[in-house]
């Protein structure tokens, strides 16, 4: 019986082997990478074409100008011989007044010291398993702010001469008011938020305009309210630092913008948490303290990097109301007669460039990485 | 045992207590949140009125003193100095210094309009790029956004200003004298030759009108047969083909009435012409080139936000990969765009004040900058200039939050 079936569909069986299909279009190496990521259809090779056109005329000038042709050595002569790369020696003469202003020399090891607590305390913050995390964290926003403003600034009691602000200058002056604008924010920043959520009508209704105003007004209008303003709010006889005046308007400015990314935090946070703290009695402070902010700080933490981020690119206006930050020690320094080159302000310019990039850029990977780290849902 | 009670928010269990029913509830003043809070509030309150009393108080004593005048009359004096670009207001230096602070607002808001409409078209450009497929234009974009928006806004105006365009060589260096010039782009900035309409132009305009109603009209008629029976109508390219095609033809059959009036090369300069000044385009160049950016990152991220399965189930259902985009992605996308949207066109518009830096006649430079300096009234001037960048604030943010409720998911 089965044999019947089979010789019956004989026919319908393949005796022989089929012929080869034709091979699968090659996936893999650089050939069919080119062609998938470069050159799928007519609309990408037209772009690819034309951005590898645009980088071809771009980036050899570029790094020739950086690299290849700057000066490195040499004198102003050098870089007047050579006008059409990079004026680094321009840098090099001056990079002690660019990284410290006006600042007596004898007294430039007080900064050498707070830049080296500063680098230690944000490796030591930013690495993860570190050990004793808060106990560093505390000591970097309260002790370390109070201790760097009498290194700063000296001290008689401590035998430390006193060295007075308009001496500051350069990129310890744009760490001084980027980092005590962004410490004085934190605190105010979250009052100012707990005080929007509040349910005292009053107070929440202060908070929102306090907050409005200040995100509301440029940052130059703060510095020059701070400047000519400022003195005239205070009771007769009562001066203040102009240095102090302005990092007190980065402060407030500053703060409105905190206020809203910890905003951010707190809604974010699962009423059950809120509802769970009250259950268990909590007063309201404590609520915040032990279970609230925990939670909310932490997950705000990218965004309050992106303020700091924002904040220490806009420490650069300072040279408006005649504070020498690093952009404002730079401009004056391109004016030098001595150094009247055609490249030395692209030069200078560039300088500052790098020194903000490398600091924005590398805040900002650290940012990217706690936010991934904090996104735990579905990627793609 | 004293009650229960929820420390905050306790509004409702005051009211639910039994002990608030009839008898006296047994808490103290001081534990009851409701009597807490209106206290906290009037300490508040009370500590805020002082300080803003104290401050006005100071600051009229300090004006005293250093007798300094108050009051709004400075506004009708003559200002006395040159503005270097003054459109829409008319302005000489007798002009007095309500008309300064009049051409201040209005180079603010034109500075403000044109880069929020460029930020916006270069940073969709670059955000959509950034998710390219194409390896090259992809990398392209992230080196344009991560370059630019680490770099301080400030330095790269100074850059595009003093860097870039004030090198550039001088009119005299380009042209000869008498030279007729109908474009040119020097250190005095881009010069070109003005178009003059002549009589019989003003059918162009009434053409180009025409046309847009015209337009508006079949995109009725065209919605309403979609509706009823799904053809689709080329509604795009009839529209572009009226509104450009139709005044062209009007231009021509009306025999072309609009003359370019070259600038001339005098001694020194170029006479005539419509010239934009080169502070303007540093200001401009800098603001969208910073601005957009930080928008290319929104829009990358509103578009990432728009979960996958929309766009598969768009070809699930047979939509075209371009419709797909305009029909499916992008309007869930402006959802999660427009917000974080309106706070950089609120940026830019702030970050315009930087003009002051370069000395582009924008409000803070001419009027919080030299009438201030002049007047030396620092109280009122400042108060107007915050009052207008709040308002442009408000009004940005008004426009953008109803833009929002109308593309908002409408929810249950």
């Amino acid at each position: 019986m089965a044999m019947d079936n089979t010789t019956s569909y004989s026919g319908l069986v393949n005796q022989g082997n089929l012929p080869d299909k034709p091979a699968p279009i090659n996936t893999e190496g650089l050939g069919p990478w080119v062609r998938d990521n470069l050159f799928n259809g007519a609309f990408n090779s037209v772009l690819t074409i034309s951005s590898f056109l645009l980088v071809l005329y771009t980036l050899p000038s570029a790094l020739n100008w950086l690299i290849f042709n700057a000066v490195w050595s040499g004198g102003s002569d050098a870089c007047r011989v050579n006008p059409d790369g990079a004026c680094w020696t321009f840098v090099g003469s001056r990079w002690e007044q660019f990284l410290y202003g006006f600042y007596e020399k004898s007294e430039r090891w007080r900064i050498n010291i707070l830049l080296a607590i500063l680098a230690v305390g944000i490796i030591w913050l930013a690495w993860e398993k570190a050990p004793a995390k808060k106990l560093m964290a505390f000591f970097m926003l309260v002790i370390f702010p109070v201790f760097s403003f009498f290194m700063m600034y000296g001290s008689e009691t401590l035998g430390l001469p006193i060295v007075e602000t308009p001496q500051w200058g350069g990129f310890t002056l744009t760490l001084v008011i980027a980092l005590s604008g962004i410490v004085a924010s934190l605190p105010l920043g979250i009052v100012l938020a707990l005080g929007r959520r509040s349910n005292m009508r009053v107070i929440s209704l202060l908070s929102t305009i306090f907050i409005e105003f200040w995100r509301g007004i440029p940052l130059v209008a703060v510095l020059f309210m701070a400047t000519i303003m400022f003195p005239l709010f205070l009771p007769a006889g009562v001066t203040f630092d102009q240095l102090l005046r302005a990092v007190i308007g980065v402060a407030l400015f500053a703060s409105a913008y905190m206020a809203e990314v910890v905003r951010g935090g707190l809604q974010a946070i699962p009423k059950g948490q809120y509802e769970g703290a009250m259950a268990l009695g909590l007063p309201f402070w404590k609520m915040m303290r032990l279970i609230i902010l925990p939670q909310a700080l932490k997950i705000v933490i990218p965004g309050i990097v992106n303020t700091f981020i924002g904040l220490f690119k806009d420490t650069t206006l300072v040279l408006i109301i005649a504070l020498f930050d690093l952009l404002g020690i730079v401009q004056a320094s391109i004016a030098d007669p001595n150094w009247s080159i055609k490249s030395v302000p692209y030069t200078g310019y560039a300088f500052v460039a790098i020194v903000f990039w490398i600091c924005c850029y590398s805040m900002a990977r650290y940012s990217r990485y706690i936010e991934d780290k904090l996104h735990t849902g579905h990627k793609r | 045992m004293r009650p229960f009670l929820l420390p905050t928010e306790s509004r409702m269990a005051n009211n639910n207590s039994p002990s608030s029913a009839g008898v006296a509830p047994a808490v103290s003043f001081w534990r009851d949140p409701d009597k807490r809070a209106i206290i906290y509030q009037v300490i508040v309150v009370s500590v805020i009125a002082w300080f803003v009393y104290s401050i006005i108080n100071n600051t009229a004593t300090n004006m005293e003193q250093r007798g300094l005048a108050s009051g709004f009359g400075f506004l009708s004096t003559s200002a006395g100095f040159g503005i270097i670009s003054t459109p829409f207001v008319p302005y000489t230096e007798e002009s007095n210094y309500f008309t300064v602070f009049l051409v201040g607002l209005v180079n603010t808001i034109i500075i403000a309009a044109i880069g929020c409409l460029f930020a916006l078209a270069l940073g969709f450009v670059v955000g959509i790029a950034r998710l390219s497929s194409n390896w090259l234009v992809q990398k392209i974009a992230i080196f344009y956004i991560e370059l630019f928006r680490n770099i301080p806004l400030l330095l790269q105006i100074l850059f595009w200003y003093s860097a870039v365009l004030k090198p550039l060589p001088g009119p005299r260096e380009l042209h000869e004298a008498g030279e007729k010039v109908f474009f040119s782009i020097n250190n005095r900035g881009m010069i070109f030759a003005e178009p003059v309409g002549q009589p019989g132009f003003e059918n162009v305009w009434y053409t180009f009108f025409a046309a847009i109603i015209v337009t508006w009209v079949i995109k009725k008629w065209a919605n309403a047969r979609q509706m009823k029976t799904g053809q689709q109508f080329p509604m795009f390219f009839v529209g572009l083909l009226l509104i450009v095609g139709a005044p062209l033809i009007t231009y021509v059959l009306t025999g072309r009435p609009l003359d370019f009036e070259p600038a001339q090369m005098s001694r020194f300069a170029l006479q005539g012409g419509v010239t934009i000044i080169p502070e303007f385009v540093a200001l401009l160049l800098a603001l969208v080139i910073y601005t957009a950016s930080f928008i290319a990152e929104i829009v990358r991220a509103g578009i990432q936000a728009v979960s996958h399965g929309q766009t598969e189930a768009a070809s699930a259902l047979g939509i075209k990969p371009t419709h797909r985009m305009r029909l499916v992605v992008v309007p869930q996308a402006m959802r999660v765009i427009v917000p974080p949207l309106t706070s950089q066109f609120l940026n830019l518009t702030k970050n315009s004040s930087l003009a002051t830096a370069i000395a582009y006649p924008d409000l803070f430079s001419v009027f919080a900058g030299t009438t201030l300096n002049q007047t030396g009234q620092a109280v009122e001037i400042m108060a107007m200039t915050l009052a207008v960048y709040l308002t442009l604030s408000l009004l940005t943010s008004g426009f953008m939050n109803w833009y929002n409720s109308r593309i908002k998911l409408v929810e249950r």
